[in-house]
């Protein structure tokens, strides 16, 4: 069908928007400013309502909002029962509950300062940001495809994950297969009895799948252009991986920056060398690679872009500043021009890319909510 | 193109060899069709074509087979992937990717095809299926019969010159499993490939077979031309009992072959007396029940009225609402409506209570079992049901099936599970018994004796309501029939009436001998004498 041939010039190679999304993550980082941060927040919601697909991953971006929100009310939580009472405004005061002297600096209840509050506010919104970015990775790019361009000699570890990707939702529908199965026993089973008995047939039915699937993947040649391993590759990436580590640990941690940068850049040759040997055994082609061009560039430039704005403006003035409000004294955060280019980068991604066109299932039969509703469509166990 | 000189096959803990001294020829473009009882080593077999057998599954494989020159002892089943194509029995858990082109090109992607030469081959394939308008869904959203298309489309696009398809239509309904087999026709009469296929239910599939092999279970295999297999076989598709019935030595393989033959011979059974109205009284009745599961309506508006010692089949496609309805009237699923049984509703009654009114056996049995032999899950059975011990066991005892107590449940035959399953459901003493999708899996001699059960717990006064996609099974075990179709009741009466009516329902003997209104073999040799 026409309309949906479109949809693939409107899909963004996967790379690109976790590009972004990790790019905007590190601007997210370097500031606990509230606006800002509720600014990125706002701009990544809309990018992602406006240019998401109609896929199953793509709902996921709700989870990682309410995860965000628990988490903002953790930390929160925490603050108020036993924070630390820095500051002077005491907004209410808790009962507190005394402990035995070893136990001293921890402390139950007590007076609740806005400082101390605002601070975990602060930093907790600056997390739940942070989970965001890695929510709107998830929902604009299809996890699979991001697996599929990952160098060749990851590809045993990718369709691990790719398999187990396909796995997890199956085992949830028959988990609620079984457990509605159960209720036609009667139920009889109490407390964690219950689990045990949904557990037995849940996991006979994961590792009939799991076997099937082998079967599917052998039948169809999986596995079948591997070369054989190429002697001292592993070794040669074990060392250059090491040597990287080193080199990345005295270029942070000592002033040999020289000697740093060096053994940092041999390593990275050498991963890189061990990963292109690796991979040549591998003879699989794609179908339909996913392109990288001129869209998948801007994309992923407006996350790098933001990351270097906020880390630069970070570096020129390590006092805090605009970036980091004081919280005692209490301040009200400022706003400047550079943070508005952030948000704008956030929001970047829009022009070059386009909506999708709805798509719309022919059937609601079909429609994996009712099939996951449904018990008539589990599939038989296999009959020997 | 594909021999099997003296094979064997053996697995590890088995008692005797599945297969054994196995020889045989099978000629390129042949569609050759694989039957026998559950067990008697139709998978075995077909694994054995691309070596899935013993490569995957362990065992000993004695003697040699090769397919298209290629011996399956020297070359693993992925090397054999290009030249035989293997279709599994569900084709949703051998799905590797998540859309249909995706899945179609997996299997080049994996023989190293060049990505030019693939992209015309998945439209070549998409075409040839009849599934180019599918190429983006999702393979989770696909209906059963579509799914089986992509399936046996993406075994197509490495281009091998055998296909295997193990049970292609078992799930299917009539309709998508027409689909399916017009598909499988095209690929051999246009493409001139050679299909080795499984299946239990034959009425549809044997016309097109070349060739048939019977595994009778004793390891041996039967091969010939098919009217002389069926004839000989212990698997009877209503035609090869028709034939049976009338002394026919070879079956017809088609409506057609023995409508002319029945015509020129002159058979005119007497149709069989039509029952009496029924006056038992009624134990189940609905009204407007209705079914949502958020806003989609799975069942709307439906009344329904079961009587004590009635059987009645509830048809339709695949998604019509069929299962949606039974677990409402199980009171398991929330609905709207009114239902009660013998005056009271089971809904509210909790679980524990509500299957001593009306009790279901779901479409995957196997669910509702956990424990580790049969004797404990006939003991806990009890213990649910408050029945006295030994209830259970005696159930299933009178249901006919003698398994020892000490046997796995997982290692039944699917005929044998569904007993020990019903028994367990039928100790709680219910008033209406509920089964979805009983024979699914089951060859004839199962399904023969789940229609004496059922006919034996209907004389005991219980009503049964069997959905079922299998209408020889309907035609051979209910006396009224329900027609769903898209969430709504449509048609209901006479299982007579309704299923001759309608050509896609027809059971194979009311074609033989239209206009004359007989339903079963056992219809017409009753009417012949």
């Amino acid at each position: 069908m026409a309309t949906e041939g479109t949809t693939t010039l409107t899909t963004l190679h996967p790379w690109a928007w976790w590009c972004w999304a990790i790019g905007i993550g590190i601007a997210v980082s370097g500031t606990t400013n509230p606006l800002l941060l509720a600014l990125i927040a706002t701009a990544m919601v809309v990018v992602v309502m406006l240019r998401r697909s109609s896929a199953p991953w793509a709902r996921s971006v709700k989870a990682y909002l309410l995860l965000s929100l628990f988490v903002i009310g953790m930390r929160v939580f925490f603050q108020v029962a036993i924070g630390s009472g820095s500051g002077d405004t005491v907004l209410f005061t808790l009962p507190e509950i005394l402990l035995p002297h070893w136990a001293a600096g921890i402390r139950l209840g007590g007076a609740v300062t806005a400082e101390g509050l605002v601070r975990t506010l602060y930093d907790a919104l600056r997390l739940a940001v942070m989970l965001l970015c890695i929510g709107a990775a998830n929902a604009l790019a299809n996890p699979r495809r991001a697996l599929r361009s990952v160098p060749a000699a990851l590809y045993e570890a990718s369709v691990a994950v790719v398999v187990a990707l396909s796995v997890a939702p199956q085992l949830i529908e028959s988990a609620q297969r079984v457990r509605r199965a159960r209720r036609l026993r009667g139920e009889s089973a109490k407390g964690l009895g219950v689990l045990s008995t949904v557990a037995m047939p849940v996991l006979s039915d994961a590792i009939e799948r799991s076997i099937s699937l082998a079967a599917g993947m052998e039948s169809r040649g999986f596995a079948r252009t591997r070369g054989l391993p190429i002697r001292g590759a592993l070794p040669l990436m074990l060392a250059s991986v090491l040597l990287s580590v080193l080199g990345l640990f005295l270029l942070l941690s000592s002033s040999w920056w020289l000697l740093a940068s060096s053994l940092l850049v041999t390593g990275l040759l050498g991963t890189a060398w061990g990963f292109h040997r690796a991979g040549r055994a591998l003879r699989v082609t794609a179908h339909r690679p996913d392109s990288w061009g001129w869209r998948e560039t801007l994309v992923a430039a407006s996350g790098v872009g933001a990351a270097v704005l906020v880390l630069g403006l970070g570096w020129l003035d390590p006092s805090g500043g605009a970036l980091h409000p004081s919280t005692d004294p209490l301040q009200w955060p400022d706003l400047t021009i550079a943070m508005l280019v952030v948000t704008a980068l956030t929001l970047a991604p829009l022009l070059p890319t386009r909506a999708r066109p709805l798509q719309t299932v022919p059937s609601v039969r079909h429609d994996t909510r009712v099939r996951s509703l449904r018990p008539q469509v589990a599939p038989e166990l296999a009959s020997r | 193109m594909i021999t099997f000189d003296r094979v064997s096959v053996r697995y590890a803990d088995a008692d005797s060899s599945t297969l054994d001294q196995v020889s045989l020829q099978l000629p390129e473009g042949d569609l050759c069709l694989v039957i026998g009882a559950t067990g008697s080593g139709k998978s075995t077999l077909l694994g054995a074509i691309n070596g899935l057998v013993p490569h995957f599954t362990g065992g000993t494989l004695g003697g040699r087979v090769v397919v298209d020159g290629w011996d399956t002892a020297l070359h693993r089943p992925r090397d054999m992937a290009e030249v035989v194509g293997y279709v599994g029995q569900d084709p949703l858990r051998g799905f590797v990717t998540d859309t249909v082109e995706d899945e179609i090109a997996y299997g080049m992607e994996q023989l190293g095809i060049d990505p030019v030469a693939m992209r015309k081959r998945v439209e070549e394939t998409l075409d040839l299926l009849g599934i180019a308008d599918l190429r983006r869904r999702p393979l989770t959203e696909l209906s059963g019969g579509q799914q089986q298309r992509v399936a046996i489309a993406s075994v197509l696009a490495a281009q091998p010159r055998v296909l295997v398809l193990d049970e292609p239509t078992s799930a299917l309904d009539p309709t998508a499993a027409q689909d399916v087999l017009s598909a499988i026709a095209t690929l051999v009469h246009e493409v001139g490939l050679t299909v080795v296929l499984a299946e239990h239910r034959l009425e549809r599939v044997m016309q097109a077979a070349d060739s048939m092999i019977w595994l009778p279970g004793d390891g041996s295999a039967v091969h010939g031309n098919p009217r002389e297999v069926l004839a000989a076989a212990s698997i009877t598709p209503p035609l090869a009992a028709l034939a049976r019935a009338v002394g026919w030595t070879e079956v017809p393989l088609s409506v057609r072959e023995a409508r002319r033959r029945a015509l020129a011979e002159g058979l005119l059974p007497t149709p069989p007396t039509p029952p009496v109205a029924e006056t038992a009284p009624i134990v189940l009745r609905a009204t407007d029940v209705e079914v949502r599961f958020g806003d989609v309506t799975a069942v709307r508006g439906v009344d329904l009225e079961l009587r004590a010692g009635s059987v009645k089949a509830l048809m339709g496609r695949n998604g019509a609402g069929k299962s949606s309805l039974l677990w409402a009237l199980q009171g398991a699923l929330t609905c709207a409506g009114h239902i009660e049984i013998d005056g009271i509703d089971p809904r509210g009654l909790g679980a524990a209570k509500a299957r001593r009114l009306v009790t279901l056996v779901p479409q995957t049995a196997a669910d509702l079992l956990y424990l580790a032999t049969v004797g404990a899950e006939c003991d806990q059975a009890d213990r649910e049901s408050d029945a006295p011990a030994g209830t259970t066991a005696g159930l299933l005892a009178e249901l006919g099936i003698q398994l020892p107590p000490d046997r796995d449940p997982r290692d039944l035959s699917e005929g044998q599970r569904l007993a020990l399953v019903l028994a367990i459901q039928l100790a709680a003493g219910p008033r209406v018994l509920l089964l979805d999708e009983p024979t699914r899996g089951l060859d004839y001699r199962s399904k023969a004796e789940l229609h004496c059960i059922v006919d034996r717990l209907a004389a005991r006064g219980m009503a049964v309501l069997i959905s079922t996609h299998d209408v020889e099974f309907a035609a051979l075990a209910s006396r009224g029939t329900l027609l769903m179709a898209d969430g709504e009741l449509i048609a209901e009466g006479r299982t007579a009436d309704l299923l001759t009516s309608s050509p896609a329902y027809a059971p194979q003997m009311s074609k033989v001998f239209a206009p004359i209104p007989v339903l079963t073999p056992d219809d017409v040799a009753r009417g012949l004498r």
